[in-house]
This record gives C-alpha cells, sequence and structure tokens, in this order.
C-alpha cells in the first residue's frame, strides 16, 4: 500500500459460497504477499470493497482476525456495487481498503458470559466476533446464539449454524419469522424478540451483542433491560452509509460522532447518549 | 515569524505577476464569465477580474477540487493494474486574489483532512499553493467575517497580503510566511520601504453580527427545535451552498469506466442532498430537509468546534449569495443566537 489511504488492496476473489437468495459470501486473497504480511485487523471493524469501474461499498469483514491469510465478505446483492460484486466469479480480482473503525472488546469480556442476538443479513458482522470467541474459547464462560431470519432459506451461514448446533460448548438457537418454516424446519418459530423472551438467558455476568435490522433492534432492546441486561452490557453496530470509511467525507455522522470513526461499535448506553439520527 | 511590512506600486503588480509566472507557478486567480467569478489559470495579468466583493466560487478547488482523480486502474490479460496520483503532477500554484475570508477557510478545510488520518492528496496539493490574499476594500449586506474570527485585512492563511492604500492607491505588502517571504525574495525592488501605514482605515467596515461562541452553546440545546424546520421550508436542497463554500468538505467517491481502464474520482458532495445519507435498504437517517440543514449548521457551529476546535464558517456569504431560494445564513445564525431555550 501506497501512502494513498484511498488505494485499496488488490484482492482475488478465491472461493464464493452461496449463503441464502441473493447473499454471498466471498473469501478473498491478497494478491500481493506483503500486504497480506502486513494486515491485520481486529473483531468489528469494517472495509471498502471495489469493483474496479463500478465503485466502492462498505460492510463488515466477516472472517474472524484468529483465520490469517484470508478475509470474507458476505453481502446481499442489492445495490450498484454488491450487483457488480455479484457478477465476479472466483479468480475475480476487486479491491479492499481498511481495516476501519472500532473494534468489539474482547478482551474485556474474558471471564464473561457471551449472549449473540442476530437477525438475517445482521449475522455476518457478528460472525466474525463469534468466530472470534470461539477460536479463544476457555477465555469465556457460556457462548449462546439466538440467530433469526425471515425465513428458513434466508438463514445465511447454513453450515456454520449446523457446526455451531453440534459443538457441546455453544447453545445455538435459531428462528424464523412465523410462515417462513419448511416443513422439515426443527428450529424455533417467531421473531427474534420473543424468541429472547422465550429462551430468557440470564444477565449475570452477561454481554449481550445485538445485530439486526431496525426493527428486530428496537423491540430486543427492551427484552433484554426486562432481563436485567444494563445499557453498557449490551453492544451494537450503526450501519450508515459511508465512503471514505475514515473521518473525512462526512456523511456517517450521527451528531458529532462519525460511525466510522467512534463506531461501528457501541454500547446501548452510547447509543442513547446520541442524537436520534441513525 | 514576524509579519514584514512592504509598499507595492500599484504599477509593478503587473511586474509581480508575470515574474511569479515565469518562475514555473500555475497562477490561479479570479475570471469573469457570464458574470460569475471563478479560481482559475491565468494567463494574462489583464484578464483577473477586479472590483468583486468576493468572488461567485471560493478557492477551495486549489487544494480540493471539486472532482479529483484518486486513482487509475486498467484490467488486462496479467489481471489488474491500479496506480495512485503520482505528486509530481500536481503544479506549483499561487493563488492570486484570494480575499481574507477564503485563505482562513484554508485552515479550516485542512483541520477537516488532517484530524486523526492526515489526507496525503490534499496536503501534497495544498503544500505547493502560495496565497497571495487581497484584503478587501468593500463589502456587502452578506459579508459577516468579523462574527467568526475574521476581518477584512485578516493575514489568516496568507502567504503575503495586498492592501490597496485607497482607491487607486499604491499596495501594502504584508509578507506573513516563508513562503511569502521567498517570493518577495524572487524581486526586493518590487517590494520597498513601506514606512508603517495605517492598513485598517483603507479595509471595508463588517459590523459584527453575532458571538460565534454562543451559537456554539446554543446549538447544544436546540437539536429537537421546530427552528430548523422554520429555517428550511425554502431549501431546495440544491446543494449550491455547499459547492461555494470554502469550508464545505464532503465528498463523495465515484468510478468513471471507459471500456477496460478508468479512475476512482473524489467529487465534492453536498448534506443538503436527500441522497446524501440514503441507506440501500431506503431507510435515511435524515429523511427531511430540516435535518439536513440542521447538520449543515451543526457541523460549522457545533461538531467542528468540539471534534476539530475549528469552526467552519468564514462568513464569506457566499451560500446565501448562492441560494436560488434566498435562504440567508446570517439571519439564521442571528434567529439561532436569539432563541429561547
Amino acid at each position: 500500500m501506497t501512502d494513498n489511504i484511498y488505494m485499496p488492496y488488490l484482492m482475488k476473489v478465491e472461493k464464493i459460497t452461496w449463503e441464502a437468495p441473493g447473499v454471498r459470501t466471498f473469501m478473498l486473497k491478497f494478491i500481493n504477499e506483503e500486504d497480506q504480511a502486513r494486515f491485520d485487523f481486529k473483531a468489528g471493524q469494517f472495509g471498502e470493497y471495489s469493483v474496479y469501474g463500478s465503485g466502492e461499498c462498505t460492510f463488515c469483514i466477516a472472517s474472524s482476525p484468529t483465520r490469517k491469510g484470508y478475509i470474507e465478505c458476505t453481502f446481499r446483492q442489492t445495490g450498484k456495487v454488491t450487483n457488480a460484486l455479484a457478477g465476479c466469479e472466483e479468480g475475480s480480482i476487486i479491491g479492499f481498503r481498511g481495516p476501519y473503525g472500532n473494534i468489539f472488546p474482547i478482551d474485556e469480556w474474558k471471564g464473561k458470559n457471551l449472549l449473540f442476538i442476530a437477525g438475517g443479513i445482521a449475522l455476518p458482522p457478528m460472525r466474525c466476533v463469534i468466530w472470534n470467541t470461539l477460536d479463544l474459547r476457555d477465555n469465556f464462560k457460556d457462548i449462546t446464539i439466538i440467530y433469526g431470519a425471515r425465513s428458513v432459506k434466508d438463514l445465511v451461514y447454513k453450515h456454520e449454524l449446523d457446526d455451531w448446533k453440534m459443538r457441546k460448548d455453544v447453545r445455538l438457537i435459531t428462528t424464523v419469522d412465523p410462515g417462513g418454516e419448511s416443513p422439515d424446519w426443527n428450529g424455533e418459530v417467531g421473531f427474534v424478540p420473543t424468541i429472547v423472551e422465550k429462551v430468557s438467558p440470564s444477565s449475570e455476568n452477561t454481554v449481550a451483542i445485538v445485530c439486526g435490522p431496525p426493527v428486530m433492534i428496537k423491540y430486543t432492546f427492551p427484552v433484554l433491560a426486562k432481563l436485567g441486561f444494563t445499557d453498557e452490557n449490551i453492544y451494537t453496530t450503526l450501519e450508515n452509509r459511508m465512503k471514505c470509511g475514515f473521518g473525512k467525507c462526512g456523511r456517517c455522522n450521527v451528531g458529532k460522532y462519525y460511525v466510522c470513526k467512534d463506531g461501528p461499535v457501541f454500547t446501548l448506553a452510547q447509543l442513547k447518549d446520541l442524537p436520534d439520527e441513525y | 515569524m514576524n509579519i514584514e511590512k512592504r509598499l507595492v506600486r500599484k504599477g509593478s503588480l503587473e511586474k509581480l505577476f508575470n515574474l511569479l509566472k515565469n518562475n514555473g507557478n500555475t497562477i490561479m486567480g479570479p475570471l469573469e464569465r457570464n458574470g460569475k467569478t471563478r479560481f482559475a489559470s491565468v494567463n494574462s495579468f489583464r484578464d483577473i477580474a477586479s472590483g468583486y466583493v468576493q468572488t461567485t466560487q471560493s478557492s477551495k478547488e486549489v487544494a480540493f477540487p471539486r472532482a479529483e482523480k484518486i486513482l487509475d486502474y486498467s484490467k488486462n490479460a496479467a489481471g489488474m493494474s491500479v496506480k495512485g496520483i503520482d505528486p509530481a503532477e500536481i503544479p506549483q500554484v499561487v493563488l492570486w486574489g484570494v480575499r481574507p475570508c477564503d485563505a482562513m477557510g484554508i485552515g479550516e478545510l485542512s483541520a477537516i483532512f488532517n484530524w486523526d488520518y492526515k489526507d496525503k492528496i490534499y496536503n501534497n496539493r495544498l503544500s505547493r499553493v502560495t496565497v497571495i490574499g487581497f484584503s478587501c476594500e468593500k463589502a456587502d449586506e452578506y459579508c459577516f467575517c468579523t462574527s467568526v474570527g475574521g476581518n477584512p485585512g485578516s493575514t489568516e492563511g496568507s502567504d503575503i497580503l495586498l492592501t490597496r492604500m485607497g482607491g487607486d492607491g499604491d499596495f501594502l505588502a504584508e509578507i506573513i510566511t516563508g513562503k511569502g517571504a521567498r517570493i518577495a525574495a524572487l524581486s526586493p525592488e518590487l517590494f520597498e520601504e513601506a514606512g508603517n501605514p495605517e492598513k485598517d482605515k483603507f479595509l471595508a467596515s463588517v459590523p459584527v453580527r453575532f458571538e460565534r461562541e454562543m451559537i456554539s452553546r446554543k446549538l447544544d440545546k436546540i437539536f429537537e427545535s421546530d427552528e430548523w424546520v422554520s429555517q428550511s421550508l425554502k431549501c431546495l436542497g440544491c446543494g449550491a451552498c455547499a459547492y461555494v463554500c470554502p469550508t464545505c468538505a464532503c465528498f463523495d467517491i465515484q468510478d468513471e469506466a471507459h471500456g477496460r481502464s478508468g479512475s476512482r474520482v473524489r467529487c465534492w458532495d453536498s448534506c443538503g442532498f436527500s441522497m446524501f445519507t440514503l441507506h440501500t435498504s431506503g431507510h435515511n437517517p435524515r429523511e427531511v430537509q430540516s435535518q439536513r440543514w440542521r447538520q449543515r449548521i451543526m457541523h460549522k457551529f457545533s461538531y467542528m468546534p468540539d471534534r476539530l476546535s475549528v469552526y467552519g464558517c468564514t462568513g464569506c456569504g457566499r451560500c446565501s449569495r448562492a441560494c436560488p431560494a434566498d435562504m440567508n445564513i446570517l439571519e439564521h445564525l442571528i434567529s439561532i443566537q436569539e432563541a429561547e431555550v
């Protein structure tokens, strides 16, 4: 990388995994070995992914920093750049710059129970921190994952969900919205906040990490409060539109805070301090 | 360094211009076209516009062009080749005829590009710019530099500041920086002994209309106020205010493709545009124009002082002059200062 921060790393699309309708995971490897050697990131950080000629778009790094030699991203084909990304094949070259933003404070969570709550396409930002903590499993007490999607086919990382289900050191609860179940579905049926209430995880020595669509988040926070979680022990991420990723382009700010610099990870306590503009 | 005062004869100005021009500099000065003035490369001294209170466009594009290439790419059989911008391609520029408010704006723009990560592309350009400012002999009802820390003869941001002494008089040259001194050293005979002229009497009078610290304190308390709705009812969301502003730095990044090659371009953007913060999902954190207007004022008078220790307004008045709906930022700021909280 030159000292031009806008200059992306060249990345090769090593492997493409279909996750759900319109949703793909790219495994990306650095074309330049020196870039690979120098690159480091932490759970929660994001980057700008680009298709030359179509532009850049922002999403998290979905793989864990404990897995070296590659990064992964998972995206839904929605806009101009994600459509161009969807046109990539294994072997295609794309751009990536990052990592940007703050991190999940995993070190502070040592010795605690972790409760992950995710909805739909918001599992990818959490997958990074889930694998990060699973790869350092001894540092944490109980790990519970509650994941829901609109329908069975919309669940992402289906193979990993199976892995987590099999593991004895993880408790996984999957759910789909009413009407989204298939005949052989053996998970829960119900909206994520309802299922959180039903599962009723203990807030004792526990941090909750919540990522999902705004409506899911809105109805999950009160459930967590009822279970005794304090605002300081609830973490989430904001997903504002960005261009630069490092506090210049001016569009991701919420009040005086930049989601790209001060976030994307916020506690609910911090969130309550922000103006309602996200 | 101490500011050194010199006298430049009115007849010597052209000599100075030619000297700088022949010395390998691109001279960016105010040129008039269709009644609008904009900083552009000047070939001849005689082409330079004069008599303007303020140029239509600010001079910020010298360091922050409205559309600026940040990389070139080309796809080839071997894969992809991408190259950044060679700083050697950036010209040495003398910015000629800048008003003190624009010169002050350079510092505010630099604060944005240099808090946290230091933007090399911007800094490379700015380091090649020498600013020759011209004090204001006249002002209009849109000017309010004195309310935001400036004044019509402020030396802040200029390398040399020229002040015309009387209607058709000679110029007082204040040599402010090392860059300015290097220019003066090119031709010492053009910079004569000045004595100690009373500069202030040649300057425009711009009354102080509000106190910016007071605005900043008020803004902490009126985020939810209806004031934003009433102030922005006229706003068309056209973004003209941001495009003429010397300190607005919000930008977009877009690719321009031509077949198998192309460029990535950083281009001006505006928080006033409805799509500025629009998510792909359709959700928009700043959904209505009043939120976008609030962002504009908050950013300049609350967030920037808070995060960067500078304000984002130099009182040049351009946004009010350019607004097709006749929104006047000065009136709105005074109204914020007087708001009951």
